[in-house]
């Protein structure tokens, strides 16, 4: 299902009991009252999400609209220069890209309907939309990376501006930054609806898994993730040698196509000198794809040494499989260690974990069934609709 | 017999707001609770609850799961996981308890205290009451609603209610006892511990006593 036309009644099936009739309680308290969205891209992380929220609010009666930041041909590289930047990976931001940057908000707040009783204006490039705020309605800044540890530099030119705001909104404490405005917290969701997390026929299931050679003979250890040094597949590699010495398993390492910084030709080597690694190299939205893999593991594993928030965990979480992670940036505000999985900090730990799961079998499942609920209460995008409208609600009266 | 007085459900939504106040050791949250606001003190030992994981032996407040995973102080977690916002009855009232567990404890302290490696951020929710739609006059409609209601409504009238704007023993007892004339009832459910375990096992035992109550009407 695409996010054109979903109704929040959609939801019904999978959303906790009680609040889809709630939500649309509070959407009736809020009808009429108009939000602008505003991001740099109608695809990846972010935009996926509005993707589904956009439509769900206007069918509730919440006018909401959702704008996208044009800029010149260079806009794409500066975009990405100042994302990374923020996130604490040294970068060069000369003052030319700011002042280019600067000179794309300044004209696409001309161009841009901004008119709203809230404006949340998503991700760092377009934080200087707000030079040309309108004096009426509340403007927030949403940050969904780690703003926990900026370049120096880019920060302090690009603060003032995060001043500007209303408020901030971040995913969740540790990724904030200090402002002298306030700042919400929204914790990410996952669409129980979408193509990667609906519900999979075992059919469906054995064709895609045939189709990507991964064999479902043994229990199956998954990590999804990129062959990059940073997702360290190299640990997971490892981690699952040690369970090898107890227990016949298979590994199943599945990200995109490597890039020039990847580590893939290092984990070929250690999978070709095993049968039971398989190694994926996933093709471009490979939604259905991670569905029907998050489906056929028993365990799933994501041991990033740095990451975002990190959702596929949650993903994983919803289709019933307990989740052994790292502590790596959202990874723990998900697992709740000893009740959906563990949080580990070593190889060794990650090895010690996954062992205890296959030696207590019936922990896999108890486990696997409390991280659904867990997500279903906390992580599903019926949650983050009540958020976004009680945010709606406090800041606009 | 319908009650005169309808009982009127109310959800509510909650808005997460970060304060500047942080805190990475006993001393530094020993000062920080002393000057968070009210509503801060209030999330940090009740609103857990609505989003609590499903984890039943789980420390009861923020305080005390940091004090247990940052600190790894197993005396100071079980200190202040023994304080009861609901005996205590008042917000103020928790705050000094709080105090005195922290001050207590820094006093027999001979080193310096340890330094976590996540510092406690105050957080603040605004809630935001909305009524579900679900208006009673009987037990049985009652039990229905109940049995129906977005679990933040078991939130807003069981702890929002009794603990922060001090409605006594909740607002689900207090309608079944005035308006229903339901004594016995009206003491079962206030006697419902709303820390024991999630919001749905707490509305599950609501539920038992309720349709225990509408059986023993039935009987001739």
């Amino acid at each position: 299902m695409n996010g054109l036309g979903v109704k929040l009644d959609d939801y019904r099936a999978v959303a906790p009991r009680g609040s889809v009739d709630f939500m649309l309680r509070i959407a009736e308290r809020l009808k009429g009252r108009r939000v602008v969205q505003v991001s740099v891209s109608r695809y990846g992380g972010s935009a996926e999400m509005l993707n589904r929220l956009v439509p769900i609010l206007n069918n509730l009666g919440i006018e909401t609209s959702w704008e996208i930041i044009i800029g010149t041909a260079d806009f794409d590289a500066i975009v990405k220069a100042v994302d990374k930047g923020l996130s604490g990976v040294e970068q060069v931001v000369t003052e030319a890209m700011l002042a280019r940057l600067h000179a794309t908000c300044a004209s696409n707040a001309r161009r841009l309907p901004l008119d709203a009783d809230l404006v949340m204006v998503h991700d760092a490039a377009a934080l200087l939309l707000v030079e040309g705020r309108p004096p009426a309605g509340r403007w927030l800044w949403r940050y969904h990376g780690n703003l926990s540890a900026p370049q120096p530099q880019l920060w302090n030119a690009l603060r003032p501006f995060a001043d500007k705001y209303d408020a901030a909104v971040f995913s969740i404490a540790t990724f904030a930054a200090p402002l002298s405005i306030r700042r919400f917290l929204i914790l990410p969701s996952i669409d129980p609806l979408s193509e990667r997390n609906r519900e999979m026929s075992r059919g469906e299931q054995s064709r895609q898994l045939e189709r990507l050679g991964v064999r479902v003979d043994k229990p199956i250890l998954l990590q999804v993730g990129a062959f990059e040094r940073l997702q360290d597949p190299l640990g997971v590699v490892n981690a699952y040698r040690l369970v090898k010495m107890h227990h016949d398993v298979r590994l199943v390492l599945a990200g995109p196509a490597p890039g020039p910084a990847s580590v893939f030709a290092e984990v070929q080597e250690a999978a070709s000198q095993d049968a039971d690694i398989t190694i994926v190299v996933l093709p471009p939205d490979p939604q259905s794809e991670l569905n029907a893999l998050e489906r056929a593991a028993t365990i799933v594993l994501q041991k990033p040494l740095f990451t975002g928030f990190g959702a596929d965990v949650a993903a994983a979480m919803w289709k019933g499989k307990p989740v052994v992670g790292s502590l790596a940036g959202g990874i723990p505000a998900q697992i709740v260690s000893r009740v959906t999985g563990y949080t580990v900090e070593t190889v060794e730990g990650a090895a010690f974990r996954i062992r205890h799961l296959l030696n207590n079998p019936e922990l896999i499942g108890r486990m696997g069934a409390a991280g659904r609920e867990h997500v279903r209460r906390n992580f599903l995008i019926t949650r983050h609709l009540g958020d976004y409208l009680a945010l709606l609600a406090h800041l606009s009266g | 017999m319908p009650a005169a007085e309808p009982f009127v459900f109310q959800g509510c939504v909650q808005v997460c707001e970060l304060l500047a106040h942080q805190a990475h050791d006993a001393r530094e949250l020993l000062e920080q609770v002393r000057r968070a606001p009210a509503e801060s003190i209030f999330c940090h030992t009740s609103v857990l609850l609505v989003h609590r994981p499903p984890q039943p032996d789980a420390y009861p407040n923020d305080f005390a799961m940091w004090a247990d995973t940052e600190l790894r102080d197993r005396r100071l977690t079980e200190r202040l996981a023994a304080i009861d916002p609901f005996r205590l009855g008042s917000i103020e009232s928790v705050r000094a308890e709080l105090v005195s567990t922290l001050e207590h404890h820094l006093q027999q302290l001979s080193a310096a205290p340890t330094r976590a490696g996540e510092p406690f951020q105050f957080l603040q929710y605004h809630l935001v009451p909305v009524p579900t739609g679900h208006q009673v006059r009987t037990l049985r409609e009652f039990r229905d609603a109940l049995a129906e209601v977005d679990v933040s409504a078991l939130f807003f009238h069981i702890v929002e209610a009794r603990y922060r704007l001090g409605h006594g023993r909740g607002d689900f007892a207090e309608w079944v006892d005035t308006a229903l004339g339901r004594h016995e009832l009206a003491e079962r459910l206030s006697h419902i511990d709303p820390y024991a375990g999630t919001l749905e096992r707490v509305r599950e035992r609501h539920l038992i006593a309720l349709n225990r109550a509408l059986e023993e009407e039935a009987e001739p």
